[in-house]
């Protein structure tokens, strides 16, 4: 099995808003280097969970410790090793993307805050856009400039946050490929979404939570077996409307078709 | 970590003066309100009010400037608000900085762009007939005044910004402050005014720092003034401090 250090352990972790108890004794871990998807329909608690683990909020109960650190008693040493890209892109509005960057990157102490910022806008596609404003960037520019900027510095662990809600397809796959180069990379991803496909495309363990606790955790091969083996069935398949959007628009581009085959 | 706090207070001070210089607006829509109350008042009420000065304009800048600071900083619990509503408030958050300068650098711009906004409304004063012939150690006593009034309100302004939740609610603090002046000394002598309205006026903290500032500007003596309306802001100001942390702390949780 898995003989790779942690980069995130959760123990019975525990958290109330008033009366609404929203997680119940949640615990996971997630291997170094690895992408690890949170699965759970909208207010199941995901976001709070990230909160947790990046500090943001304090949980009533349970243990969680990320790069090694725990968050509760040791939360500057976890900041220093970790980066949030939120739900909601984190970007300011008023500066330009390059300014964005370069702010992330004075603030992160980094060698060379403009080389690090160039050096990004390059990697996301962002460089012709870099000196106008981010009010005018798409949603798609914008969530590029938003993985970036969690990418100054080049923290171990990151998380992300629904990092594709919102998207349109072909700004999904841009995304998607940049968490796979990542994780190629050696970063830790961790990763909530409420698109099944995202987590089966995208991560190498993956967790459900449900009704505050985690239902089912495993590999995806591991998550199969616990249902009734495959049955061979020939259905014609129409071609999806992405694959029908992505063809007539995309170009270059390819939708991944090994998501069709099951079922 | 001393070092810490001054470069992250510097990169949030830059970002936040760079809202203020790409909207312009803002230094204008805070400076109009109240050199159009300067404009209305010398040269529509002013030859009817019996203000006791051959100057009105001299006698009238002094409420005319907190009038703006007042509606200027309704600014930094705009801006604290957007970057509550943004989710970047959170990514600082999530990083290695000194989580410090994220107040600080709202607080410290708004002390900048107050300070633009009273200097425009000096300049508008100086054409309009304003006159003094204070030292430069007056001048300094008036600007120190005019900062710690700007850095009292801020603070008021954020715990408007961080206890918010809508932007009318985040500015929506600053219409009664903006009114204190008209109910005080700025205007018109408070000794004609009726009793329980003249006892608020004089009791108020506005009157206290207009009459400092009219004594400064006019070379007079001070007197107590000073030290009530000294009084006033650091009071206003430990009391407020005390308060954006307690809502800083639940925003943060």
């Amino acid at each position: 099995m898995d003989t790779s250090p942690l980069a995130i352990q959760v123990k019975g972790l525990h958290k109330s808003y008033q009366k609404l108890h929203v997680l119940k004794g949640v615990g996971f871990a997630v291997a170094s280097g690895s992408i690890f998807a949170l699965l759970g329909s909208n207010g199941a608690g995901k976001t709070t969970v990230v909160r947790i683990l990046t500090t943001l909020l304090k949980p009533d109960g349970g243990t969680a410790s990320v790069g090694g650190f725990d968050v509760l008693s040791q939360p500057a040493r976890v900041r220093e090793s970790i980066s949030l890209t939120g739900q909601f892109a984190a970007v300011d509005e008023i500066l330009t993307g390059r300014e964005n960057l370069i702010m992330l990157a004075r603030l992160r102490q980094v060698k060379d805050p403009r080389r690090v910022a160039d050096d990004l806008l390059e990697r996301f596609g962002l460089a012709d856009a870099a000196g106008r404003r981010v009010s005018g960037y798409s949603g798609g520019m914008r969530r590029r400039l938003d993985i970036a900027m969690s990418l100054v510095g080049d923290p171990p662990i990151i998380f992300l946050d629904e990092p594709t809600t919102g998207l349109d397809p072909e700004a999904r796959i841009d995304v998607w490929q940049e968490i796979q180069n990542l994780a190629a990379a050696g970063t830790t991803v961790f990763l909530t979404t409420q698109y099944l496909e995202e987590a089966e495309k995208l991560a190498d363990q993956i967790a459900i939570l449900h009704d505050g606790t985690i239902i089912v955790s495993g590999t995806l091969a591991e998550l199969r077996r616990l249902l009734p083996p495959a049955r061979v069935e020939y259905v014609e398949r129409q071609p999806t409307l992405e694959e029908i959007f992505l063809a007539t628009v995309g170009g270059g581009r390819t939708p991944s078709s090994d998501e069709e085959e099951q079922r | 970590m001393t070092t810490r706090v001054l470069s992250d207070t510097g990169v949030m001070l830059g970002r936040s003066l760079r809202h203020v210089t790409r909207s312009m607006d803002t230094i204008i829509t805070v400076t109009i309100m109240p050199i159009a109350f300067m404009l209305l008042f010398v040269y529509v009420f002013g030859g009817a009010i019996q203000s006791g000065t051959d100057n009105y304009t001299t006698y009238l800048l002094p409420g005319i400037l907190l009038i703006a600071i007042a509606s200027g900083v309704s600014y930094t619990a705009f801006r604290l608000f957007s970057d509550l509503q943004s989710g970047i408030f959170e990514r600082f958050h999530s990083m290695p900085i000194a989580r410090s300068s994220v107040l600080w650098g709202h607080v410290l711009t708004s002390l900048v762009s107050n300070a633009i906004s009273v200097v425009i409304i000096v300049l508008v004063g100086l054409l309009m007939g304003f006159r003094s012939s204070a030292g430069v150690l007056a001048w300094l006593a008036v600007a120190g005044i005019l900062a710690l009034f700007t850095l009292t309100l801020t603070w008021v302004a954020v715990i408007a910004g961080l206890g918010a939740s809508s932007t009318d609610g985040a500015t929506a603090f600053s219409y009664p402050i903006i009114f204190l002046p008209f109910v005080s000394s700025a205007f018109v002598p408070t000794d004609t005014m009726p009793g329980p309205v003249r006892a608020f006026a004089e009791n108020q903290p506005v009157t206290s720092i207009v009459n400092t500032i009219r004594a400064l500007l006019e070379q007079q003596p001070v007197g107590g003034d000073i030290w009530v309306a000294l009084g006033w802001c650091v009071g206003v100001l430990v009391v407020a401090y005390a308060f954006a942390m307690v809502a800083y702390r639940r925003r943060i949780a």
